[in-house]
């Protein structure tokens, strides 16, 4: 799109709804919000970027085919189920463990990988979509 | 939520506080297995040369895993296992019992010998488009929905084998695959849509998703809640999946279109996952209302056995006579759901298993036919015993075992349903079993004619190559076909295990909640 404002803003745009969308997925363990919401805000923000600058970039930026990253999402959240194997749980039991960062204790659990594989596999399948939708229009 | 909690908060309420043996994985493993070698296949998918290699492997370990939960149900009854550690009527619980254990055994192994025939059936293209993740996926939606004891995760795992089945269909985006896949779709969706109104209407009516709750709570509620609704919304839903008349049409519609091999695996596994959910519902969880409805039931199986078989008779294209095939076995499998006796129950299951074989390996066989005569239709294949006599050994045995005549595994399935007819008072539906039997004798008679047997006609001569890989995987579903003509009491004990745990889920009911569970 030739909108020398839009242009300008999406770049700045994009990254502060990707930032938004890992805030979201994070906070979305003990309030509203989790890896599925996170994940639409962060695919919307690609195709936001799409649109001011053209499918090749964002395609570029992402490094990884947005497919592949919804699969690699699937796995983290298969193998976070799996974790409860050694543990003498049911699948997907939910593992906790307490770290310190700088002396901020930070709980990790495998509840949260599960979290983030929902986030990967939603960015991915969307921005795969949108970039696809994207691409044909200008063809 | 942190750590600490654990001492303070009593858990024993709402979780299983005792360790889960390791043993009672294999209940997960026929699902998680699937899905991160999918999701694997997915990251890697422009190295299509790897895709093949990966999806065997990991469908082999399903098998393996498949095998070793069938040996353990057998041996000890039910395995379950309820996700996240949470009590069973409250987190979802996965319970496999005989029938679930072994038709999602049978299931991979069908498609153990798809992704093999796939190398030669799916190009690098089609792999590209994603054709191995995609069946590593839905194998994981079919076992999913094999093994699951909670009603509404069984949509889900509906969703997710059609979803990826979507996929499959439409690999290639050719004009009449397109075409195929807007009807597959839409009346699966529709179908779909059914079965989650029915479930809404449950849970409100009960107030619990899993399928022992509901057994065990379906007894008090009979007065008050719309059961009999209930029933006759599973009925159609699945009856839509399985491809019951009246709402068979979109099969016939669909699956002439894609690759040959996802023919096969859909003809193959799909339509039993329909008619496995029509078992779970109709004979375990509405057994009265079934019994109600068993006339209905009744006329729709003879309905769907002739209407199919006719429709199988009028075809000139190969994979057309195979997708009307499939229908008829579809009402000769609801004979047994209409019967609902032991045996008539154990008939159905041990046609299940004959059915995904042998129709898996019909499908293949039409695709060995298309490549060596090129075409499918009947009008011009011809000339196939002269050139291939390997070929003409698989189609006769294949004609057999659909026919329902020995030494192939259609005979005992078919005898124990009509045995089950004729005990039941209803004489016509072992007539109706009969006569399809004969009208598929003459449906694939008339292939094996033409195709086979008739001399090469000269616009179409066989090409001399020999179809390696096709031979392997006609020989893999040949093996298991003249096992269960030839020695049929491991099956059919196996399948009077399953009908039996289906009519009396006391053993079941009693595996997902052990005793001193409270609900």
């Amino acid at each position: 799109m030739q909108t020398l404002i839009f242009r300008t803003v999406a770049p700045y745009l994009t990254s502060l709804m990707v930032l938004f969308s890992v805030f979201v997925l994070l906070r979305g363990h003990n309030e509203p919000g989790g890896g599925f919401i996170g994940g639409l805000i962060a695919a919307s923000a690609f195709a936001i970027y799409a649109i001011a600058c053209g499918v090749e970039p964002v395609r570029r930026a992402l490094y990884f085919h947005p497919l592949a990253i919804s699969g690699s999402g699937l796995m983290i959240s298969a193998l976070s189920g799996l974790i409860s194997l050694f543990f003498g749980v049911p699948f997907l039991t939910g593992q906790w463990t307490v770290i310190h960062v700088l002396g901020v204790p930070v709980d990790i659990s495998t509840v949260l990988f599960f979290d983030i594989g929902v986030y990967l596999v939603v960015v991915g399948s969307i921005t795969s979509i949108a970039l696809g939708l994207e691409e044909r229009e200008h063809d | 939520m942190a750590v600490g909690t654990a001492e303070t908060v009593d858990l024993s309420g709402a979780m299983v506080l005792a360790p889960a043996p390791l043993a009672d994985w294999v209940v997960v493993a026929p699902v998680a297995i699937p899905i991160i070698f999918g999701a694997f296949l997915l990251m890697i998918r422009h190295e299509t040369r790897l895709h093949a290699t990966i999806a065997i492997v990991g469908l082999l370990t399903t098998l393996a895993f498949n095998a070793a939960l069938l040996a353990r149900v057998l041996d000890q009854g039910p395995v379950v296992m309820t996700m996240g550690g949470w009590l069973p009527p409250f987190g979802i619980s996965f319970a496999a019992d005989a029938l679930g254990a072994s038709f999602s055994f049978a299931a991979t192994l069908v498609a153990v010998v798809g992704a093999v025939y796939a190398i030669t059936d799916i190009g690098s293209v089609g792999r590209r488009y994603g054709f191995y993740p995609f069946m590593m996926l839905m194998m994981a939606g079919v076992g999913g929905s094999f093994l699951t004891g909670d009603i509404f995760n069984l949509y889900v795992w509906f969703e997710v084998f059609l979803i990826s089945s979507f996929g499959m269909l439409v690999l290639g985006s050719e004009r009449p695959q397109l075409d195929g896949t807007m009807k597959y779709a839409i009346l699966n969706l529709i179908g779909t849509t059914f079965f989650l109104i029915a479930t809404a209407l449950l849970y409100g009516a009960f107030g619990t998703l899993n399928m022992a709750d509901i057994v065990r709570k379906a007894d008090g509620l009979r007065g008050t809640a719309p059961l009999m609704t209930l029933a006759v919304f599973y009925l159609l839903a699945f009856g839509m999946k399985a491809a019951a008349f009246p709402v068979h049409f979109w099969l016939p519609a669909s699956y002439h279109t894609p690759r040959i091999v996802t023919a096969a695996l859909f003809g193959g596994v799909l339509t039993k996952v329909g008619v496995y959910a029509l078992l779970r519902t109709e004979v375990m969880l509405f057994s009265p209302e079934r019994e109600v409805l068993s006339g209905l039931i009744g006329w729709v199986a003879a309905a769907t056995m002739i209407v199919g078989i006719m429709g199988a008779l009028a075809q000139t294209d190969i994979r057309r006579v195979l997708g009307f095939v499939v229908i008829s076995g579809v009402g000769v499998m609801l004979a047994g759901l209409a019967l609902g006796t032991m045996e008539g129950v154990a008939g159905t299951v041990f046609y299940a298993f004959h059915s995904m074989v042998v129709m898996s390996a019909l499908y293949l066989l039409a695709g060995v036919m298309n490549g060596i005569g090129g075409t499918y239709t009947l009008r011009t294949l011809s000339g196939l015993y002269a050139s291939h006599p390997l070929v003409a050994v698989f189609a006769f045995l294949l004609m057999l075992s659909v026919a329902g005549l020995p030494p192939a595994s259609g005979l005992w399935p078919k005898i124990m349903l009509v045995e089950a007819s004729i005990e039941a008072g209803s004489p016509w539906l072992a007539f109706a079993i009969l006569a399809t039997g004969l009208l598929t004798t003459l449906a694939l008679g008339r292939v094996f004619l033409l195709a086979i047997w008739r001399p090469a006609i000269e616009k179409a001569v066989p090409s001399p190559t020999s179809p390696t890989i096709g031979y392997v995987a006609l020989g893999a579903l040949a093996v298991p076909t003249l096992l269960m003509g030839l020695y049929p009491e491991p099956f059919i004990s196996v399948a009077e295990h399953a009908a039996a745990g289906l009519l009396d889920a006391s053993v079941y009911i009693g595996s997902v909640f052990p005793e001193g569970v409270v609900p």
